[in-house]
């Protein structure tokens, strides 16, 4: 006699099955992200099942994780893991993916040789350890010293977007984004670098202005150029400024009253604009929006206003003017205002644009992208916000490792030699783990074209010979000098691949039941 | 909706009682007859014991060391990796009335102990299963349960005596106190990093303990959970944590020695609370509002800066005005933050909640030696952490991990560590785990069962075999062979006279448990075992059950 005790249409999973729908949930994400792994990868087109117009090219393993709608518990595990290394590094959200992707294929077979889950993970747990460790050895820190750091970083962005759509320009991309990224002294707030993009021209035609670029236009009448602006930045309301005390209503029973209150409400908004006045300066900049009559008493005055320049572009530009927020105007002695040499409207494409050059903090930045195609400029801008994730995360730990499969191979050299001092069944857990690792340099050979079998070797020998800075040179085909081809990699990127992809199998090996509950239906009277 | 506007228009037939009219034409007498279920005796008390079986042997396989995990998925697709009974339990879909009274066993183990909730309803399931084998003896259910009530008592007896008490002192590496830690986060993802999570645990409970009142206050304890990382970044915050940022963009990130002045008043303009109407009729009145209006914020502002503060914590919005004469001011501010949050903050700081500007005095200021931001890798997530308060008594559990799933598993783990050692706090006898209070229990329950008269020796039996049951169960799920070791522990402990000897599930080679510290809170145990027959003499009696037949909807 059997009860169910389950509700209807739940369904539950068990054991064997359950683990082998884990692993094959998956073993299928990693191997819809692997081919777009290293410089040879492929990009995917996603197009929305909703809006078919609509399409995506994109090489960011995130990004194409993200859009795929997946049923697979564990598939959703693995694109959690993505998604947070994205918001973690910015970079290596592919290699997160088809490292434990790996982990668990060989898990599986080791699950056929009869070994507990759990012995696995403590295996798994120890190589996590070693391969660390042997990360953190090999890596190299050259945070104190300003040129070769910059060295590090160019070669970094340039390692991060050679897999990417700006790959024919990585030269001149990641010196613009080194540009960019040093220009924000030390902050990682990525809020700070402002891309625009615009359709037409060719990809180098991108640029890093040495100012700030502001998508906003100057009053009517007023100056196009200035030069050594004053400028008050400020969040008030420029309309109507309206009587802040609640329930206040105007009631009147003339329209002469009338009239004289229109007058006041006048009044007041010029005593606003008398008070700004007193700053001495020639520019504000407001985020909300300013009315024809305050803009008209600017003009007026010879100071050029620039209206509705919303929260981002408001601190940006305190960021890079060295000015204040400002919204009371009582004391202009206590207030800093932000300065800059020469403020002047610019075209780019067909818009215009004020552009702030000569700037006195210049925390801030602004990169302008030129493409051929709108899903071009988007891509562009996904690598190039991976590559400044990145560097950003690079200037806070200043760690640095090689890539083109020379950190995974040192990892899976530790690891081998960790398995060999362990007894028990945890040894086997132990090797699967380097294997895993290697698979990364494999698939990379793969991608590339090249015998992987024969190349991954060649570079195990090179790397287990001492010469621990080999690594494979993906447009020859031949085990190379990683540190002489300039193939570098952040260190905290690669630290946060091994040890996101081991939690994530393990979260993955340690379940045998999935129990499902009947998903809602879209009916609005259950 | 289709399929359902048929349903109502022509009715399941087949189900109900029909007659026909001289047409010819059905028409219905008794609708959903069929539908209408009913059972009764032994059948239903049977399939009772089943159900509740089989809820056992879902959760069965995630309890010890070597448990393993469940994915759960809700109807919205949204997924849940757990080892916790409780949770398990709870996030189910369950149609099963019996199966759901064993949920709220779970439940209430973990509301009274906060940790044990897998064993509570193996032991349930299993004394049920025994049950069974004794009804189709012919031994009637009320009987059963009486006699498992009886041995019951007994067990709690042996637990009593066979418990240990332990030296528990204030001092955080208080061994004792991060050996139970560990026996319950064994279990758990957390294990890999099985000392920073205990000693999280501990050190959390003891900031906060009252020991004269052997209480320890939850609401100090906060547990705030973040995406990345690993589970070692995750940490013991000896303060506040706020999912804030500064009001404005431009205040300092890092301020020291701050006084905190707390408002539940918003910096905005003055609102009266009856209902009114301000109407302004003439150019002067205006004029008159607008200087009132900017007299009322600098007001609000001396009131901060007289109270001698430089931090404002405001659980309302800032009017523009009023944020930039702040900044101006040098104050940092904090706004909208949550009530309860805002509690934290003073009972954290020592300050008062203030309703009005007026009340703003030096003495009503909260202080903290620092309030710095956190950043979150590249989003633009913000934290604020209150560090160094006045009043020590209030901790906040900071989880990282590297995905959703793992980040509140281990807030599970963690909570559930916690308790254990509040309950240590409380009671500080312990026994030992590893299934060796349970044989324990149950060698004293068998040898109790030959000294009874009549049916319930057999009953003891049942309740001393089921206790066995956690043994096989921990011994199956660490690959070990159940009978070999629960028939080899029994001797063991039956000749060596020790209640210390459970199953090796780690393989360390040793049945010791008190040499491998593996040790649970005495009223964990007792209230799994108290829990888990009461419930059993609950299912035993029902014998009838009606289920109307389900509205059609």
């Amino acid at each position: 006699m059997s009860v169910q005790i389950l509700g209807d249409q739940a369904t539950e999973e068990r054991a064997e099955n359950a683990r082998m729908s884990a692993f094959v949930g998956a073993i299928a994400v990693g191997d819809l992200v692997k081919s777009t792994l290293g410089p040879k990868g492929m990009d995917k087109l996603l197009q929305s099942s909703s809006d078919i117009g609509k399409s995506m090219i994109t090489n960011d393993g995130a990004t194409i994780l993200k859009s795929i709608p997946l049923d697979n518990p564990a598939a959703k595990v693995l694109v959690n893991i993505a998604k947070v290394q994205d918001n973690e590094v910015g970079d290596g959200t592919t290699s997160v993916t088809v490292l434990s992707s790996e982990l668990l294929k060989e898990a599986e077979k080791l699950i056929e040789r009869k070994i507990h889950p759990q012995t696995i993970i403590e295996g798994y747990r120890i190589a996590r350890n070693v391969a660390l460790e042997a990360l953190e050895k090999a890596s190299v820190n050259n945070g104190s010293n300003a040129e070769l750091f910059r060295k590090d970083l160019v070669n970094i962005a340039r390692t991060t977007l050679s897999s990417k759509i700006l790959s024919q320009d990585k030269e001149f991309f990641s010196n613009l984004a080194v540009d960019a990224i040093l220009r924000l002294k030390g902050s990682t707030d990525l809020n700070n670098i402002q891309i625009i993009k615009k359709a037409g021209g060719k990809l180098s035609d991108s640029f890093l202005d040495e100012g700030f670029i502001l998508e906003k236009k100057f009053g009517i009448n007023q100056p196009k150029r200035i030069e050594n602006a004053k400028i008050l930045i400020a969040n008030t309301s420029m309309d109507t400024d309206k009587v802040k005390v609640f329930g206040a209503k105007f009631k009147v029973d003339s329209t002469a009253k009338l009239a004289d209150l229109e007058k006041a409400e006048k009044v007041k908004m010029k005593n606003k604009v008398d008070k700004i006045k007193k700053f001495g300066i020639n520019v504000f900049i407001n985020r909300q929006l300013i009315y024809d009559y305050p803009e008209q008493l600017f003009t007026d005055a010879k100071i050029n206003s620039i209206e509705h320049a919303d929260f981002d572009g408001v601190d940006r530009l305190a960021l890079v003017t060295g000015g204040e927020v400002v919204s009371t105007f009582d004391n202009p002695e206590r207030v800093k205002l932000g300065q800059c040499d020469l403020i002047e409207e610019v075209l780019i494409g067909e818009d215009v644009f004020i552009k702030f050059s000569g700037v006195a903090a210049g925390k801030a930045c602004t990169i302008v992208l030129r493409g051929a195609t709108e899903q071009g400029l988007d891509e562009a801008e996904r690598s190039l916000h991976d590559a400044l994730s990145v560097l950003s995360q690079t200037t806070r730990e200043t760690k640095t490792c090689l890539g083109g499969g020379c950190s995974e191979m040192i990892m899976s050299k530790a690891v081998d030699q960790a398995a060999a001092n362990e007894t028990g069944k945890k040894a086997l857990a132990i090797e699967a783990f380097a294997r895993a690792l290697r698979q990364l340099p494999t698939i990379l050979a793969d991608n590339a074209g090249f015998d992987s079998s024969d190349l991954v070797t060649k570079l195990r020998s090179a790397i287990y010979n001492g010469m621990t800075t080999s690594g494979l040179d993906l447009y020859k085909g031949v085990v190379a000098d990683m540190r002489d081809m300039g193939i570098v990699e952040s260190f905290k990127l690669k630290r946060a691949v091994v040890s996101s992809a081991a939690e994530a199998s393990e979260v993955l090996l340690r379940v045998d039941n999935i129990i499902r509950a009947k998903p809602r239906t879209a009916d609005r009277n259950h | 909706m289709a399929a359902q506007q048929q349903g109502m228009a022509m009715p399941d037939m087949s189900n109900a009682i029909v007659a026909q009219d001289e047409m010819g034409r059905p028409f219905i007498i008794v609708r959903d007859q069929g539908k209408k279920q009913r059972k009764h005796g032994l059948e239903a008390t049977k399939s009772h014991i089943l159900a509740a079986r089989s809820v056992a042997s879902i959760v069965k396989t995630s309890l010890g060391p070597r448990g393993l995990d469940k994915i759960l998925i809700s109807q919205d697709g949204e997924i849940t990796i757990t080892n916790d009974g409780a949770t398990i339990l709870s996030q189910m879909d369950l149609d099963n009335e019996i199966a759901k009274l064993l949920v709220q066993l779970s439940r209430s183990q973990d509301d009274e102990i906060g940790d044990g909730t897998t064993g509570v309803v193996v032991i349930a399931g299993a004394l049920l299963d025994q049950a069974l084998e004794l009804i189709e003896k012919g031994i009637h259910p009320i009987k059963i349960a009486n006699g498992f009530d009886e041995a019951c008592k007994i067990a709690i007896q042996q637990l009593d005596k066979v418990a240990d008490e332990i030296k528990i002192s204030a001092d955080a590496s208080d061994p004792n106190l991060l050996r139970a830690a560990k026996t319950s986060l064994g279990s758990k993802i957390v294990s890999k990093s099985h000392d920073q999570f205990a000693q999280m645990a501990v050190d959390a409970v003891l900031s906060v303990a009252d020991f004269e009142r052997k209480d320890v206050d939850f609401e100090l304890i906060k547990m705030e959970k973040k995406v990345g990382g690993s589970l070692e970044d995750s940490s013991l915050i000896k303060g506040v944590l706020l999912e804030k940022d500064f009001s404005h963009s431009q205040m300092p990130k890092h301020i020291e020695d701050c006084k905190i002045a707390i408002l539940t008043c918003p910096l905005e303009p003055p609102k009266p609370k009856t209902k009114h109407k301000l109407e302004i009729s003439t150019a002067e009145e205006f004029k008159a509002l607008q200087e009132y209006e900017q007299k009322k914020f600098q007001e609000m502002i001396d009131c901060i800066k007289n109270s001698g503060a430089n931090v404002v914590a405001c659980q309302w919005g800032f009017d523009d005005e009023a944020n930039h004469l702040l900044l101006a001011n040098g104050l940092n501010a904090i706004r909208w933050i949550g009530g309860s949050e805002l509690e934290l903050l003073a009972i954290a700081t020592n300050g008062r909640i203030v309703p009005r500007f007026e009340d703003l005095t030096p003495e009503k200021l909260g202080t903290a030696q620092s309030i710095r931001e956190l950043e979150f890798g590249t989003t633009r997530d913000r934290m604020l952490v209150v560090e160094g308060c006045s009043n020590t008594k209030s901790v906040t559990c900071f989880i990282r991990g590297s995905n959703d799933m793992i980040v509140d598993e281990g807030v599970r783990a963690l909570h559930d560590s916690i308790c254990v050692v509040r309950n240590l706090v409380r009671d500080n006898r312990v026994v030992y785990g590893g299934g060796a209070a349970e044989l324990t229990c149950s060698l004293a329950v068998s040898e109790a069962a030959d000294r009874q008269k009549g049916i319930d020796q057999y009953a003891f039996r049942a309740f001393a075999s089921a206790l066995d049951t956690i043994i096989m169960t921990l011994a199956e799920n660490s690959g070990l062979d159940p009978i070999d070791t629960l028939s080899g522990l029994k001797a063991k402990q039956a000749t060596e006279k020790s209640s210390q000897l459970g199953v090796d599930c780690l393989g360390k080679g040793t049945n010791d448990m008190k040499e491998l510290f593996v040790i649970d809170p005495l009223i964990g145990k007792k209230q799994q075992l108290l829990l888990a027959t009461q419930l059993t003499r609950m299912i035993l009696k029902i014998n009838d059950v009606i289920i109307s037949g389900k509205d059609e909807y």
